[in-house]
């Protein structure tokens, strides 16, 4: 069987990645997935359709809202909108990654053997 | 109420979720197209990046709450439309749940209404009964279970005590009240003081019976219960402050006891006060049972304590009369050993209904595996379904809930069915039970035996469905996916489970027909006992006390029993009749007391054996039919003439002499100071406590004794039942005849206990026909169930490999081998299932021990004979799927491939 949900590197990036791209401008799910993608030059290879249970858990946790709007190519979408809260969750959870990721560069730098 | 909102907008956010994946999907769709793609193409490549729909819907749906309840809810739809589709299945299964639970749920009920729920008294847990026994006292085995309290040891009790709150004796008994219709004969509980506060039952009407109605010789007053006084009153305010005749002499009635009030268990007609003369009580006189509310935290040991510590108390502070140590009591080692009123109430029934409820679960057991036999095969068969489900993204967590949903739905459904069935099963066992069972009225389906059916319900469907969850739900999609479909002989490994099952069931149904076959055998002993008396349908018993204040002399009360007797012998097709203080198993307090041979010597300061007193008329031995072993009965003339003559059964005569003859002209007393009398007959034994216990030693004396009490010169038995043999027993007519016959004589005396001496028997085995049948139902439905489950079992193989018998048909085997080879698997299971089941039986029926009579719980025989009807009925069962395999065509059989 396959795990439900493909996650990316570790749990909770998704989530991140999606604040940190909602910081920037409001927008609706294609547009999010499109805007990750493109940013992580196609490395990050996401399933799309995994983006929605994760915006789904940052909706019930209050890191963003929701509201019904037009799309550019004029479809009925949902735009995505961070909060405060979700800024503050954002801040908290690169600082804590951005640690983590030192310490990661630390061990795997050259010439230390 | 967040989650309630939720739980509204629940479509809403589906519906959203849906349109916004959707709106997803077009958009890449579109976006591939405007890159070059075919609409067709871009539409397969967009799902394809998208992922699961479905399955991302339904994790979107998840991260808001309550996703198990919800794809629980989706279970229980699919598991309904499963049902449905297959209705046989469904139905057998459901029957076969509905009739095991049903069972069980019946007898929890009773088991619940009678051992489990509190007495209806207040606060009944402080409610104890003053139960004490005397190992010491030789002679009546009876004294080993219990010792009654004499009035004397109420009055220590009552007044020197320091745990309880309050305490009284009562006695249970009969009445003639006349003056309203026809003379009837009430039954009484005569109680003391103390007794009424005990209980703290509030009187539905008036007042309780209080100390001022306990004084001797006093103003006469009594309460009636709630029935009588609705019986005969209506319920009528005005009656209470009236008069009542009860005996021919004027009570007042001061009170009425609510509706369903019960006096320990027994129904009663009126209560009257025992008004115990302090200044005439001796140490003797153990007849009264005992009753007492405990203070607010005092233990049983406590109460015990201080009983005990009071005996000598007791025994210091009264005497059996001038001359007599009091201390001799201490040989008879009495020691307190206080129930609960409940313990008291339920007696001996406990064991029964729980060897009861234990066959009956065994039943359920077996119907569980019956019905698993059954979901593995609708498993097998719908392999390639839950395949495709796995394929489908379905895990295999998912799958099991799937089984486990669908079956605890067919358990529970089974269980609403076996409520239904219950109601009937209650009625049924309300009607069978032995009448002297307690609380019996009580019976009902309460919350607590709906939950517990919902609980078996729940249970049992998670039962049947651990096999299959396990054997099939496992992560092999492919193989199955492969393999189902394929005719191929199952490997041994898929018969496992199923032939596990049967060797179970086989098991179980020979644990439950060993103990049904011992209860057979326990009844087949009891009546082969010889009880003493012949013929007991043939016997008809009437009740007939004549009080003092009717007839007060002595020889005037047996004159007028003399006189019934004879217009009574008179009637057309009366062979003899006769009379005694009781007949045996009536139930009735019996008189015992010391009795002393003028040819042995007896020790100072102890107590002789105490011998059953028995009070017969002439004919009475004939009538019953006792045998007299030796000498003869006495005359009218003798017992008017008061000669000192006694009769004596043939165990005390063998215990005192040696032999029956050798009895003969031997002198007996019953008080060191009382004359001699000299034993004219010896006669057969009779098992008075009924056929289970052993004869007592029992010493017949006249109706009409000398007194040796009080004033006057003799002493009558008021109280007799009057002993008819005829062919007409028991029928109306006769009874009318008899009724003519007493009134005749005199038309003051009611006649109570009309029974045949059979009735009298069959209540006294009810215990043991109410097991019987039980275990009996029991078994039964364990070998109807074991037989579908190896019939079931062997026909569902024998198809399985249909093929594969067609090819050794095709390849020269003899029908003779075919059929030989089926019997073969089948008898293997079988046997297999007896060897468990007779170490199972061997373990379990010693439990049953204080059921049976005349038997072991090892008996060989009907271990034997059980054994060997479970391997023939198997053989049967084995022998139907086997003669179709032999019958199997090769060549239709290998077309199927």
């Amino acid at each position: 069987m396959k795990q439900p949900i493909q996650r990316d590197l570790f749990p909770g990036a998704l989530e991140m990645m999606i604040l940190r791209t909602l910081k920037r401008q409001p927008m609706h799910g294609y547009a999010l997935v499109q805007q990750i993608k493109r940013t992580s030059n196609d490395v990050l290879r996401i399933e799309e359709g995994s983006l929605y249970p994760a915006l789904q858990r940052l909706l019930k946790e209050g890191f963003v809202k929701a509201e019904w709007g037009i799309s550019a190519t004029n479809r009925r979408v949902r735009i995505y909108k961070l909060t405060a809260a979700g800024g503050k969750h954002l801040e908290r959870e690169v600082s804590s990654f951005e640690r983590m990721l030192k310490g990661i560069t630390q061990v795997l730098a050259p010439g230390e053997l | 109420m967040n989650w309630l909102r939720q739980l509204f907008s629940r479509r809403r956010l589906h519906r959203e979720l849906s349109e916004e994946i959707q709106a997803h999907l077009d958009e890449k769709v579109e976006e591939l197209v405007a890159g070059g793609m075919s609409r067709e193409e871009a539409r397969r490549s967009a799902r394809r990046e998208f992922g699961n729909v479905g399955l991302i819907e339904e994790n979107c749906r998840e991260v808001w709450g309550w996703p198990s309840v919800e794809s629980v809810f989706l279970d229980i739809r699919y598991g309904r439309r499963a049902l449905s589709h297959s209705p046989v299945f469904t139905a057998v299964a459901l029957l076969t749940i509905a009739i095991g639970i049903g069972a069980n749920a019946a007898v929890f009920s009773v088991v619940n209404s009678v051992l489990l729920r509190p007495l209806h008294y207040s606060k009944p847990e402080e409610l104890v009964a003053l139960h004490q026994v005397a190992p010491g006292a030789e002679g009546l085995t009876d004294f080993e279970n219990g010792l009654l309290l004499s009035p004397s040891m109420y009055f220590t009790y009552a007044e020197h005590n320091q745990t309880f709150q309050s305490l009284g004796v009562w006695v249970t008994g009969t009445a003639n009240v006349t003056g309203l219709a026809e003379p009837e004969q009430v039954r009484t509980v005569g109680v003391s003081d103390g007794v009424l506060q005990a209980f703290s039952v509030p009187p539905a009407a008036r007042r309780w019976l209080l100390q001022t109605d306990q004084v001797p010789r006093g103003p006469e007053r009594v309460m009636l219960s709630y029935g009588y006084w609705q019986r005969c009153f209506g319920g009528s305010q005005t009656v209470v402050g009236q008069n009542i005749m009860l005996d021919s002499q004027p009570r007042e009635i001061v009170g009425v006891m609510p509706e369903g009030f019960q006096f320990v268990g027994a129904d009663f007609d009126v209560i009257v006060p025992l008004a115990f003369d302090r200044g005439k009580q001796i140490l003797a006189g153990f007849g009264y049972h005992g009753i007492a509310r405990l203070k607010l935290g005092t233990t049983i040991a406590d109460a015990n304590a201080d009983i005990a510590r009071m005996l000598p108390v007791w025994m210091d502070s009264w005497s059996n009369g001038p001359g007599t140590n009091p201390h001799i009591y201490e040989t008879w080692k009495i020691r307190p050993m206080i129930r609960p009123l409940k313990q008291e109430v339920i007696g001996n029934v406990g064991e029964l209904l729980w060897v009861v409820m234990g066959t009956i679960g065994a039943v359920l057991l077996i119907a569980c595996a019956n019905v698993t036999n059954l979901l593995l095969v609708r498993v097998e068969t719908r392999q390639q379904e839950l395949a495709v489900r796995a394929a489908l993204g379905a895990g295999w967590a998912r799958i099991v809930r799937g089984l486990l949903v669908e079956s605890v739905m067919l358990g529970l459904m089974g269980g609403v069915l076996g409520i239904g069935l219950a109601y009937a099963g209650v009625r049924f066992l309300v009607a069978m039970g032995p009448s002297n069972l307690p609380r019996l009225s009580e019976v009902s389906l309460d919350a607590r035996t709906l939950g517990f059916t919902l609980v078996l319900s729940v249970l049992s469907g998670l039962l049947f469905a651990v096999f299959p969850a396990l054997k099939y739900a496992g992560p092999r999609t492919a193989a199955a996916l492969r393999s189902a479909g394929r005719t191929m002989s199952a490997s041994r490994e898929r018969h496992r489970a199923r032939n596990l099952l049967v060797v179970g069931q086989v098991a179980m149904a020979l644990v439950l027909l060993v103990s049904a076959g011992l209860m057979i055998r326990t009844f087949e002993a009891m009546r082969n006992v010889d009880p003493g008396l012949a013929d007991p349908q043939h016997l008809q018993l009437v009740r007939i006390s004549i009080p003092g204040s009717l007839v007060a002399e002595p020889e005037r009360v047996t004159r007028t029993q003399n006189e019934i007797l004879d217009k009574l012998a008179a009637i057309r097709g009366v062979k003899s009749a006769g009379f005694v203080s009781e007949m045996p198993m009536e139930g009735f307090d019996s008189d015992w007391d010391e009795i002393f041979a003028e040819d042995k010597v007896y020790a100072e300061n102890t107590i002789a054996p105490l011998r059953l007193y028995k009070y017969i008329s002439p004919g009475l031995l004939q009538t019953a039919g006792t045998r007299l072993v030796a000498g003869r009965e006495m005359t009218w003339s003798e017992i008017y003439g008061l000669q000192p003559f006694v009769m004596i059964s043939e165990n005390l005569a063998r215990e005192m002499w040696g032999t029956p003859s050798a009895a003969i002209g031997k002198h007996l007393r019953e008080f060191p100071k009382t004359r001699w009398h000299e034993v004219i007959g010896v006669t057969q034994d009779v098992r008075e406590k009924g056929v289970q216990e052993t004869a007592p030693e029992i010493v017949y004396w006249p109706p009409l004794v000398e007194n040796v009490f009080g004033t006057g010169q003799a002493r009558a038995t008021r109280a007799v039942t009057f002993v008819i043999r005829s062919d007409r027993s028991g029928t109306e007519s006769f009874l009318n005849e008899v009724r003519e016959a007493v009134w005749s004589v005199n038309s003051n005396l009611p006649l109570a206990s009309v029974r045949t001496m059979w009735d009298v028997y069959d209540k006294s085995m009810a215990r043991t026909s109410f097991t019987l049948v039980m275990l009996g139902i029991a078994a039964t439905m364990a070998l109807s169930l074991g037989i579908i489950g190896i019939y079931g079992v062997m026909s569902y193989t024998v198809s399985q490999r249909q093929c594969e018998i067609g090819i050794r048909l095709a390849l020269g085997a003899q029908r003779g081998d075919v059929l030989q080879m089926v019997l073969r698997q089948g008898t293997k299971l079988a046997l297999v299932g007896v060897a468990i089941g007779i170490v199972a039986a061997f373990a379990l029926t010693r439990l049953m021990t204080s059921l049976l009579f005349g038997v072991t719980a090892h008996d060989p025989l009907t271990f034997v004979a059980v054994a060997a009807l479970l391997i023939l009925v198997a053989l049967f069962a084995c022998y139907i799927p086997a003669r179709r395999a032999t019958l199997v065509d090769p060549i239709v059989a290998l077309r199927y491939e």
